[in-house]
């Protein structure tokens, strides 16, 4: 899913060195041992969702909610997995002249069969397509699950019935399509054969370059602003967390917000949940790497160290700010340095990654603290506040720790076959319109979804309801019978 | 007759019902109850959100005694219970009217 693999280039090289000479060029085949990693680490992203996600937040709300959560994360997986074979897929991760999303080419996984391949970031190492639209999916399932967390213990579970599948095709797949889609390293490759072919005919040479630019330009509209996003800092993090924050102000505080006691049912579940959510996340961002290879092994260091420095960083500045280092200020860290390294995690290095940990630790401590105090909204579980908060800084943090100089694996240019110069200033930018774009896109789209489905079924649940507890009044179901 | 019902530190019950069985009291009833007196609640932190949470845990203990019983009882309970520090709870005597006990259909005095 991401671009610009670092590993690839000695491949990417040789390919064009080899086929230089000639214009036939070898099918490209399935490697096995891609092909199984991949397999393994989309079933990794699914335990991150159901059950990792689903107890970490069924265990931060009162016991009378735990049902209703576990119900609206189980229903998200259920329901986007079935809108992407149908369509989400084909909207997703297929090309043609859109910048902003895909087409219905592959609609109902039209032409996709166990021989279908797709590409990884190297030249002539495909992966079978149908286990990319399965890991793909799981992405597609986590994304509105996560924005769940924020309007948590008030929302009509028939309201969130009707949002999820509207904000996953109007607001993810367009995102996904922008950030991710791009022609892929084997189509480039071939371009740029292409060109070295025709030699000094200076019509078929002119022929193959307008084809380069052809591929190059079938992508979405923020990679071709040059944007990095690893395993989905924009795409999942920065997108649900904006989500999250528009219906929780759309929607309103529950009954009793600041005054009642509204502590945590469970935090033994949440930290089983955050805990899931770790193992999980290592098929999410070693995933990404899409190859069984060396940059999968960095994704999975950083993916390491920056969750732990992140953990101890919150656990650390609460205990020096507060008085006492608490459990769920460490498995808070954890899940937001979770979120800050996905976008960098295949392109920072080690160290990198820890400072980046160090850094979401603190940042996002502060906001959910002083600044969702002072703002006075009621993002139940600080689906903003982590993941949008942290997403930023990890989106940002990206663009700084790429740099080769900083011990980054550096972008891959995938024409010249070669690791592309670094420069902060552009990549800053190119790093700014991911996030700018995706908070806009969200934010906007979101809102008007919330207002549509308030208009259609209405948003919250009744006060009565919300007394009693949502598992109760809109499940007719218990969590505990003790 | 009377009910001695006494509030206690929860990790004081089994050193209370060791003291009431040595001086005779066979039976006891026990339930988890929340409550204040003297004894301040504590602060719960859940990230941004802050709970002075002002009722504490404490054990209720009931105890049906003839009424010669009450004073070596609430001596019992006040020694086992007692830690020298707020929260060690209070005891209040009740007048109980009338007792018996289901199996046997045995009233009163034979019945505690």
């Amino acid at each position: 899913m991401t671009f610009k693999r670092p590993y690839s280039a000695g491949l990417a090289a040789l390919a064009v060195g080899l086929f230089a000479a000639t214009a036939a060029y070898a099918e490209p085949t399935i490697n096995k041992g891609d092909n199984a990693w991949m397999l393994t680490s989309t079933v990794l992203v699914l335990l991150m969702t159901i059950p990792g996600l689903a107890l970490f937040y069924g265990g931060l709300v009162r016991s009378k909610n735990m049902l209703s959560v576990l119900m609206q994360v189980f229903y998200t997986v259920c329901m986007v997995t079935i809108l992407w074979a149908l369509y989400g897929y084909s909207l997703t991760f297929t090309g043609g002249s859109y910048d902003f999303f895909g087409g219905f080419s592959k609609a109902f996984l039209m032409g996709v069969t166990a021989d279908s391949k797709a590409a990884t970031f190297s030249v002539d190492a495909n992966i079978s397509e149908l286990v990319y639209v399965c890991f793909q999916m799981t992405f597609a399932a986590i994304t509105p699950a996560l924005i769940v967390g924020a309007f948590a213990e008030r929302m009509k579970f028939a309201a969130v019935a009707l949002f999820i599948p509207l904000w996953a095709t109007l607001v993810y797949f367009p995102i996904a399509h922008m950030v991710w889609y791009w022609a892929g390293p084997d189509a480039i490759s071939d371009a740029v054969k292409a060109i070295a072919a025709a030699g000094s005919d200076a019509a078929a040479k002119a022929a193959a370059e307008a084809k380069l630019a052809e591929v190059n330009a079938d992508a979405g509209w923020i990679y071709k602003k040059g944007a990095i996003d690893f395993a989905g800092g924009t795409v999942v993090h920065i997108n649900a967390g904006i989500a999250g924050l528009v219906g929780a102000l759309i929607i309103g505080k529950r009954i009793g917000y600041g005054k009642d006691l509204m502590a945590p049912h469970s935090l033994t579940m949440s930290m089983i949940g955050a805990s899931l959510l770790w193992v999980g996340w290592f098929g999410f961002n070693a995933g990404s790497n899409l190859e069984a290879s060396g940059g999968a092994a960095l994704a999975m260091t950083n993916s390491f160290v920056a969750t732990a420095a992140a953990a101890l960083s919150w656990m650390f500045a609460e205990w020096i700010i507060k008085g006492h280092p608490s459990v769920l200020g460490a498995i808070s860290g954890a899940v937001a340095g979770l979120v800050a390294v996905t976008p960098a995690a295949g392109y920072s290095g080690p160290m990198g990654a820890i400072v980046l940990g160090l850094v979401v630790g603190v940042v996002c401590l502060f906001f959910v603290t002083v600044i969702k105090n002072a703002l006075g909204y009621d993002d139940s579980l600080d689906v903003f506040g982590v993941h949008c908060i942290g997403g930023i800084i990890g989106a940002l943090g990206t663009g700084i720790l790429v740099n080769p100089a900083l011990g980054g694996a550096g972008i891959m240019d995938y024409t010249t076959g070669k690791i592309a110069d670094y420069e902060f200033g552009a990549q800053m930018i190119s790093q700014t319109w991911g996030v700018c774009t995706t908070l806009v896109w969200s934010g906007v789209g979101s809102a008007i979804i919330y207002k549509v489905v308030d208009v259609i079924v209405g948003l919250r649940a009744n006060v009565e309801s919300e007394r009693e507890g949502l598992d109760i009044t809109e499940h007719t179901e218990r969590a505990y019978n003790m | 007759m009377k009910i001695v019902m006494a509030i206690i530190k929860p990790f004081k019950l089994e050193e209370v019902r060791d003291a009431l069985t040595a001086i005779g009291v066979h039976g006891l009833t026990v339930t988890e109850v929340k409550g204040y007196g003297r004894q301040k609640g504590h602060t719960e932190i859940y990230r941004g959100a802050e709970y002075a949470v002002s009722f504490l845990p404490k054990i209720k203990i009931e105890v049906a005694v003839a009424s010669d019983q009450v004073d070596k009882t609430i001596e019992a309970i006040t020694s086992a219970a007692k830690t020298g520090q707020i929260g060690d709870g209070k005891i209040f005597v009740i007048n109980l009217d009338h007792a018996v006990r289901i199996r046997t259909g045995e009233a009163d005095a034979a019945a505690l």
